[in-house]
């Protein structure tokens, strides 16, 4: 099976989907003629055209309401924002148009559309361009989130949410883009709302999204060169959230540690521990512990950001604790 | 008539002039529909405010009294398949358009029987078959989707054109600029009005807009623009006709200030004068009532006479209190109701079949 980057896995799934339907366009900031700020979109102006794929000036908000008024009206945009901190400018067309107008307009008018793009944090770009927003879209009913953490799913949902005839958000992780993975050739879909158990074990479950995958696994990899077997639960989709697979590992582990970008208070974890309470409540051999961002804006300076920042030591000592060692 | 490079260059224009003049006049049959279509908004909207007063109506409720003649003008020029989005003062336009009395009604009612089934409301009205893509509550946000509308058009090679209703006080978003620069810069099929109905709430545009011929921001987008009295259906429609002209033949989109007044409050919770203007400002725009501007020059034309119009009105009421009924007789719609139409369980996986349903 090929091996290909994250970046390229989303473009081969977006090209196959424009390929295959005429009325898929993407749309964004520096799409077209600079070939994609993260080069997702390679090539694409050359082989579809300047009207399939655009090039916007900087204007979120307009432009994701351009996409919204297309996709009312039968095309299936593609809206690519350069980085979800930029979307905060275009969130009252995600929220108040995109999330609402099937509901508002008793079932009259579908929203076939994908809002994407990477979110949370890089490398030092400090407090406005390192976050992420997961919690945030996935409050919202009337829209689908979802954030692939692998090459393989990064494909299998960016085709799965340009086919679905409901919002869809694709987040992207920014430092993902030059992993690597296997990805198949062929046409397959990775079905919106299912998690994967990536890594198993009987110890204790890491259960997390996006980014944080990568952290799972070498935290899977390290400890079970201690011995301790870690079940790996990656949601693939923070909305609708698989309750069945996270369940179903927590039964099986008595513990879990819950991994994310965000920070705390509402967080993702803080919703899956509410479904865990309710589901596993007699099946815990301890408290649930969390891993995330610190409770601050994200600082510049190295040495703060690798602090604010949850990582593979922060997870392997959050699964020590539930595990009670040390 | 195009304009001839010929001596006779300024009568061939005055000649053009007129024959738009009465084009948008129309023949005496096709006045007496604009003077039905204004007059069913009108009664409609008077007994919108009793219904709200009983409690039928909940909510906010926003009244288009005193601006018929824009929604009546413009979407007589309209072809079925051209598309609308407005704003939430939106009952007028729904109805101009040729949405059923009942089915509005029934949707400010919240019933099952509504437009959109009871879960919109007064400010959300949506139709899909009279393209009508709602009624919008955040004030600038609908305006990026009229120009992904026109953007759709322009890709699948159509002539339709969009029109974009939205108040004054819209010019001052950052959704507004950002629309229209894009619709400007792409030429897209759309237009722009803005009925300028004065106020925004309770703030005057000159407390609120840096210049006050605002049809002028449309120099900032590279985009043809005008402004014309919204108190004359003639007017409009002779404003309008030439920006959807403009719109579907050469791509152009344009804006156009149309200059009205809102008889009402701005809601049901804002007296009729308010605090905000006076008494004496609002009888001086009562004379300049479009129902009664274009009542008289037919009558004055020989062209109506009282007992056509005491039988008109009193059709109209008829219709009206058919729609009350009908809305109060509708059920509350059923709780499963409440959990449907968040998400759609549909799929594009089969491009044709997909296709086939989208343009059911």
């Amino acid at each position: 099976m090929p091996v290909i980057t994250y970046r390229d896995a989303l473009g081969q799934g977006l090209r196959e989907e424009m390929q295959r339907d005429d009325r898929v366009f993407l749309m964004g900031e520096e799409v077209a003629v600079y070939q994609g700020a993260y080069k997702v979109s390679k090539g694409f102006l050359q082989e579809f055209g300047e009207m399939r794929v655009v090039d916007t000036p900087i204007t979120e908000l307009g432009f994701a309401g351009v996409g919204v008024g297309a996709a009312m009206v039968g095309l299936r945009p593609v809206i690519e924002f350069m980085t979800w901190n930029f979307a905060l400018l275009a969130i009252d067309q995600v929220v108040n148009v995109a999330a609402k107008t099937l509901y508002m307009s008793g079932g009259q008018f579908k929203m076939p559309l994908v809002f994407r793009g990477p979110n949370g944090a890089a490398l030092q770009l400090a407090a406005q361009h390192s976050q992420a927003w997961e919690s945030w879209l996935a409050h919202i009913p009337g829209l689908k989130v979802v954030a692939p953490g692998t090459p393989y799913d990064a494909k299998g949902l960016i085709k799965a949410a340009v086919r679905d005839d409901n919002p869809v958000i694709v987040l992207e992780g920014e430092m993902l883009y030059n992993t690597k993975g296997e990805v198949p050739d062929e046409d397959y879909i990775v079905p919106i709302g299912k998690a994967d158990l990536k890594r198993e074990g009987d110890h204790c479950s890491i259960i997390t999204h996006g980014k944080m995958v990568l952290v799972a696994m070498q935290v899977a990899d390290t400890l079970a060169k201690e011995g301790i077997n870690v079940d790996v639960v990656d949601l693939r989709t923070v909305r609708p959230m698989d309750v069945e697979a996270i369940t179903a590992s927590v039964r099986k582990t008595n513990r879990a540690v819950l991994l994310e970008e965000g920070w705390e208070i509402a967080g993702i974890g803080a919703q899956v521990v509410d479904y865990i309470q309710r589901e596993c409540f007699d099946d815990l051999d301890a408290p649930v512990v969390r891993v995330h961002q610190a409770d601050v804006p994200m600082p510049y300076a190295k040495s703060l950001e690798k602090a604010a920042k949850p990582d593979a030591a922060k997870t392997i000592a959050a699964v020590k604790k539930v595990m009670y060692i040390d | 008539m195009a304009k001839k490079k010929s001596d006779n260059g300024a009568t061939a224009t005055a000649t053009a002039d007129n024959q738009k003049a009465d084009a948008a006049r129309g023949d005496a049959d096709l006045r007496k529909e604009f003077l039905r279509s204004m007059l069913l908004q009108r009664r409609f909207e008077e007994r919108c405010a009793e219904a709200y007063a009983l409690g039928k109506i909940g909510g906010f409720c926003h009244l288009y009294i005193g601006q018929e003649a824009v929604s009546t003008g413009t979407l007589s020029l309209l072809r079925p398949d051209d598309y609308i989005i407005t704003t939430y003062r939106d009952h007028g336009q729904a109805l101009a358009r040729g949405m059923s009395p009942r089915a509005v009604m029934a949707e400010l009612f919240g019933r099952k029987d509504g437009v959109s089934g009871g879960k919109g409301g007064s400010m959300h009205l949506f139709d899909k078959a009279t393209n009508f893509l709602g009624g919008h509550g955040i004030v600038g946000g609908h305006v990026p989707i009229a120009t992904g509308v026109g953007f759709a058009i322009k890709y699948r090679g159509g002539d339709q054109v969009c029109i974009c209703f939205m108040g004054e006080s819209v010019v001052n978003t950052g959704a507004f600029h950002e629309a229209l620069n894009m619709a400007g810069l792409w030429k897209l099929p759309v237009v722009y009005i803005i009925e300028n109905n004065r106020y925004g709430m309770g703030t005057a545009l000159e407390r609120a807009s840096a210049i006050h011929d605002i049809y002028e921001r449309g120099a900032a987008y590279n985009m043809p623009r005008a402004q014309c009295d919204g108190q004359d259906v003639f007017e409009v429609r002779r404003a309008v006709a030439e920006a959807i002209e403009r719109a579907r033949t050469e791509k152009v989109p344009t804006l156009l200030e149309i200059r009205t007044y809102r008889f009402m409050g701005h809601s049901m919770s804002d007296a009729v004068s308010g605090t905000y203007r006076s008494k004496a400002e609002l009888e001086e725009h009562l004379k300049r009532d479009p129902i009664i501007l274009l009542r008289a020059a037919m009558h004055d034309a020989g062209e109506i006479d009282d007992a056509w119009m005491a039988k008109l009105d009193e059709d109209i009421k008829k219709e009206v209190q058919d729609a009350w009924d009908f809305a109060d007789q509708s059920p509350e719609p059923p709780l499963e109701a409440l959990w449907e139409d968040v998400l759609v369980d549909t799929t594009s996986d089969d491009v044709e079949a997909s296709k086939a349903a989208a343009s059911a």
